[in-house]
This record gives C-alpha cells, structure tokens and sequence, in this order.
C-alpha cells in the first residue's frame, strides 16, 4: 500500500460530502436516510485509514462500534418511516411541517 | 500496482455514490450503494482490516441494506419521487456548503506533513481484533449491545399497529 493518507481522508471527504448533499438536497425520506449511511460510512473510511496510519487496532475497533451503532439507528429510523407513512401517507418530508403526532 | 487498485475502487465508490443520491427510484438507489458497501469493504481489505471488509458485506450489504430494500418494498404502490428540488436556490446553498467544506478540509490536509506519509496496510487479524475488543473495549462492546436492544424495542413500538385505544375497545 503506497498510498498517503491525505489521499485517503480526500477520499472520506469527498463521500461525506456527497452524503450532505444527498441529506440537504433529496425530499423523500428513505433517501435522505441513505444519505446518512453513507456519510456513516465515509467515517468509518476514515477511522480505518487512522489505523493504519498509527499502526493501531482503536480505529478499527471504533468502525465495529460505529456499524453497530448504525444498525440501531437504521433499525428505529426505518420503524419511523413505516409509521410516519402509515400516518402521513406520504414520504416527502417537506409535508411533515406539524409537530402534533 | 496496490496503487492503481486503490484509486480503481476510489473511482468506483465516488461514481456509485453519486449514482446512488440521483436516482430517483429508492430500489435503485439502494443497489448501488450495496455497489459502493462493496468498493468500501475491499478497500478496507487493502488497508488491513479482513474482519471488518466482511462485516462491511455481512452486516450493512447483507443486514441493513435488505432492512432497506424491505421497507421500501413494503410501500405499495412504490415511492418515487418525481420532485427532487429542481429549483436553483435549492442546490445553490448545500452546493456551497459542501464546496467550502471540502474545501477547507482539503486545505486542511494539503498542509498536514503527516498527510504525505505513505500508508501500509497495518493487518489486523481477527484474533488481534477479538482481544483488542474484548480485552480493553468490553464496556463498549456491552454498551453497544443494549443500544441495540433498545432500538428493537423501539423499532416494534413504532412499527405496531394500533387499534383505538378507547376505554370500550381495551374492555
């Protein structure tokens, strides 16, 4: 592997954006959720890419924790959009503008 | 040789994710970023971490990804959105958002020295990972299992289907 590390954080960067863009621009919900997974996913490049550069295991631990963790948050936010589609009938979340429930 | 391999699946990681954010059929989307999960464990493969590459492919292409495709595929008829803010002023600001910030970071690792050192792949393997987990991070690994409990107990409060919760109706 002879590639540097700031090649490797560009290339986090880059997705993470890429996944902001997709949470700020995209109106239905289920895509704004994939937006969060990858940018989910651009920090765990990341972390990886730490571990090697310190020769550490942490970085690579934390990824474990950090999917797990977005396991948990898929599994409730997936729970809200079935309910909030039941409720609402609809996925845009420009509709979603009330606070009652 | 790794060099060229690593910028391929670069590439091919971008270019998924992009075509995941646009398209506009949720199913679709879902596919490609299984393609992106996939670019993403081999390049942690490159980087030495094999136990994570297959969870990358297990647990967020195999588990949460089909989590995904089954709640879209629950929706009939399917969601699609025909309207994803075609108007200027809507991309003008996360645009510019997201330019600066990148910019910035950009900035930020162009002047780092630590960034030009060359990585080697530090290779983990998964009996170094299992005790590095278990030995030092066994609180974290319990935390994380409740978190988890939680969130199914969470997840079939919200997805129940509720009756009216009239008195005559409980009775």
């Amino acid at each position: 592997m002879i590639v540097p590390l700031g090649h490797v954080l560009i290339l986090a960067g880059l997705l993470f954006v890429a996944g902001l863009a997709g949470v700020l621009l995209r109106r239905n919900l289920i895509m704004i959720l994939i937006g969060v997974e990858i940018m989910l996913n651009a920090v765990s490049l990341t972390l990886v890419g730490a571990s090697a550069y310190w020769r550490h295991p942490d970085g690579q631990l934390f990824a474990l924790l950090l999917m797990a963790v977005a396991a948990a948050e898929v599994t409730v936010a997936l729970a809200l959009v079935i309910y909030l589609k039941r409720s609402r009938g609809t996925l845009d979340v420009n509709r979603f503008d009330g606070m009652k429930g | 040789m790794v060099t060229v391999l690593f910028y391929t699946l670069a590439a091919i990681t971008l270019a998924t994710t992009v075509l995941c954010l646009t398209r506009n059929n949720p199913v679709h989307a879902v596919l490609y970023l299984v393609q992106a999960l996939f670019a993403l464990a081999l390049l942690y493969f490159m980087l030495g971490a094999p136990l994570l590459a297959a969870w990358q492919v297990i647990l967020y292409a195999g588990a949460i990804m089909v989590l995904f495709l089954f709640v879209i595929m629950l929706f009939e008829p399917p969601v699609a959105d025909k309207r994803t803010s075609g108007r200027l002023t809507h991309w003008f600001f996360p645009v510019m958002l997201g330019g600066l910030l990148l910019a910035c970071g950009g900035a930020l690792i162009a002047m780092d020295p630590a960034a030009k050192a060359s990585l080697s792949s530090y290779w983990l393997t998964p009996r170094d990972y299992g005790r590095a987990l278990f030995e030092r991070y066994a609180l974290a690994v319990e935390i994380i299992s409740l978190i988890l409990l939680f969130a199914a107990v969470g997840a079939f409060h919200l997805g129940r289907r509720y009756r009216s919760t009239t008195k005559e109706d409980v009775s």
